[in-house]
């Protein structure tokens, strides 16, 4: 069994077949890639686990839970972190500050309403984020605002909000997208030392086969909305049936 | 001290100094002189300063920290006000049943009508709390006459049950026998300095609520504030429902609304439904942005100054122009009145709409920006300028990535 079950998942949009029973089974600790060309419902996948769609018909089980027509700060407090394509950080605020905001929210749960307590009293957090701010080498960035820093290290950012809440399972929306060379292989190197210090399950959606090699220990090709084959990325990489869904008939 | 930094507490101190020093400092020109009508050191303008001082101090909350902009603050003050006077007509002058009343209720205001605002954000929330706003007016004019006695406004009668009162009882609002309207006049050389009982009440209370905002900024609860209005989405997927904070911002920034009308009417024991009006409400929004949203003491600033404006612009009239350009040859005279009349007078609206373009415009960050825009010439440290020392034809970096 394992950490995250999606079970015959579907989902139309008008008359088109987003999802076609999809199954997945995301074994713990490990690093699972979705790969597939563009329009082969990866993002879709990605939103219904999120609770961001709810799928027609189907299950998704995180730890045996279901996660469906739950809301995303839900979802996010059963232990789910997720990065977006595009970095999702408060932008107004300091990078410090930034990461306090997810120490506050493991904390505290839900609301809970500490008006007039002073942030500097709460030296347990702040300790826990500058140490994981140290973790990703920005903690010389702390009084930055955060909309002033770099792609990379917005993603850095992102990444460290994530885990400073510790999630079970995180996952990834195209991490290296619109990133440079240099930066994209920063982000490896990065997550590659999350996974190997924490365990962490990690669920990638990429384009970029460089990233995805690197980085999974399992690939599932989507294509047209339907798991087309699951295997280790060794086998994935001369795999016809996969290179028929990227590059067409021809060159099977 | 108090919980603050140090910075803060400095801070702290240096506006409770300028706040208790206000009957002095606004007096800068001596009686008789030909400035004393800028001169804003008397009680009722005062007291107008703090009043909306801490309205927009607690507008501010909501507006400066979330980004939930209100155009409905107005119903609050009004209920305060209500409040305050109903209190004298039940029970007795004294302000302080009234005030504890005024933010208790608009504490339920704030609660009912955030509930039902807070579902939408951006304009579609705007428009519901205006019409909100809109309806307690009506409301308040028209139907619920026994409660607010309409247009002619809430007033104490003489047939009032006033069950607390006695005969030795002060006949008009007061804190525990110290009169509101009462105040020590002193002379020294030219000038009058006027110490009123009133306007220290409300600028003991806006200290106290100036401090309160100020822990509340610094607070985990203030931060959370300034996250929602940066990313709601990286906030729900950190776990947090916005919903909870937001309310809860929505209901502190009610209760010093509330404050603020019930301080209305302890200094002026009257309550007419116009208080209520969207003018009103969009005044607040007027004096946050031309101060600076976000900032912990811009609010004030630009409730100050726009309250000067209304009072003091408003005062001067063609004649006083003429008195400043006797010197001048009177054609030359004639035609400097006639341009600037449109300025003064009932015209100060103009002069003020103009000067809020200009703030809006130039200093998106409001006068406190300006302030420290300034501060920062003086002392070299703006990093603005010593870059456009060093290279003047500054050009930003490229950026590495497009986003």
């Amino acid at each position: 069994m394992g950490i995250l079950e999606v079970s015959n998942v579907n989902k139309r949009f008008g008359g088109l077949q987003a999802l076609g029973n999809v199954n997945l089974d995301i074994a713990a600790g490990t690093v699972h890639a979705i790969i597939g060309p563009n329009g082969a419902g990866k993002s879709t996948l990605l939103n219904v686990l999120v609770g961001k769609l709810i799928p027609d018909t189907g299950t998704v089980l995180f730890n045996g839970v279901s996660v469906l027509g739950r809301k995303p700060y839900e979802i996010n407090q059963l232990g789910i972190s997720r990065v977006f394509q595009t970095p999702e950080i408060f932008s107004d605020l300091t990078v410090f500050e930034n990461m306090l905001i997810p120490c506050f929210a493991k904390r505290d749960g839900s609301f809970r309403l500490h008006a007039l307590e002073s942030i500097a009293a709460e030296k347990d957090l702040i300790e826990k984020a500058e140490h994981m701010l140290t973790e990703v080498n920005m903690a010389d960035k702390r009084h930055m605002l955060a909309s002033s820093l770099s792609r990379g290290d917005k993603r850095r950012l992102e990444m460290a909000m994530c885990l400073v809440q510790e999630p079970k399972l995180l996952l990834l929306d195209e991490p290296t997208a619109g990133m440079a060379r240099a930066d994209t292989n920063n982000t490896i190197d990065l997550l590659n030392q999350i996974h190997d210090s924490r365990e962490i399950t990690m669920v990638i959606i990429e384009h970029d086969m460089h990233v995805v090699f690197s980085l999974a220990k399992r690939i599932t090709v989507l294509a047209q909305g339907s798991p087309l084959v699951e295997d280790t990325p060794d086998n994935i990489k001369g795999h016809p049936k996969v290179k028929e869904a990227y590059l067409g008939e021809a060159a099977a | 001290m108090l919980g603050l930094s140090k910075k803060d507490t400095t801070f702290l101190l240096i506006v409770i100094f300028l706040t208790l020093a206000t009957p002095i400092l606004l007096q800068p020109f001596p009686e008789g002189s030909a400035l004393a009508q800028f001169n804003a050191g008397y009680p009722d303008l005062m007291q107008r300063f703090a009043i909306y001082g801490i309205f927009a101090i607690g507008f501010n909350i909501l507006f400066g920290l979330t980004g939930y902009l209100s155009f409905g603050h107005a119903a609050f003050l009004g209920v305060g006000s209500y409040s305050v006077v109903w209190m004298y007509k039940l029970l007795s002058y004294n302000v302080l049943p009234g005030l504890i009343l005024a933010v208790l209720m608009s504490a339920l205001f704030a609660l009912f009508i955030g509930f039902i605002s807070l579902r939408r954000s951006g304009i579609y929330f705007s428009i519901l709390t205006l019409a909100f706003a809109q309806m307690s007016f009506n409301l308040a004019y028209s139907v619920l006459t026994p409660l607010t006695n309409g247009e002619t406004g809430l007033q104490v009668y003489t047939n009032d049950p006033q069950v607390l009162m006695s005969a030795g009882s002060p006949t008009s609002p007061h804190f525990f026998g110290i009169v509101m309207n009462e105040s020590a006049k002193i002379d020294v050389g030219g000038w009058q300095f006027t110490f009123s009982n009133g306007y220290y009440f409300c600028a003991i209370i806006a200290i106290i609520v100036f401090y309160l905002s100020l822990r509340i900024f610094r607070s985990p609860f203030g931060i959370m504030l300034r996250a929602i209005k940066t990313n709601q989405t990286r906030m729900s997927y950190t776990g947090l429902n916005s919903r909870p904070y937001t309310l809860a911002a929505f209901v502190i920034s009610g209760m010093y609304a509330g404050l603020a009308g019930g301080l209305l009417a302890s200094m002026d024991p009257l309550a007419g439904a116009e208080r209520m009006q969207w003018t009103a409400s969009g005044e607040v929004v007027l004096m946050t942005i031309l101060g600076g949203a976000g900032t912990l003491m811009g609010p004030v600033l630009g409730a100050g100054f726009i309250k000067y404006f209304e009072n003091i612009f408003s005062k001067i009239n063609d004649n006083i122009l003429y008195a400043w350009f006797s010197a001048l040859p009177e054609g030359l005279a004639d035609a400097l009145v006639f341009m600037l009349h449109p300025f003064i007078g009932k015209g100060w609206n103009l002069t003020l709409g103009l000067l809020f373009m200009l703030v809006v415009i130039f200093l998106p960050g409001g006068l406190m920006e300006g302030g420290s825009r300034i501060w920062g010439l003086i002392t070299g440290k703006n990093r603005k300028s010593k870059k456009a020392g060093k290279d003047p034809e500054h050009h930003p970096k490229p950026s590495a990535h497009v986003n």
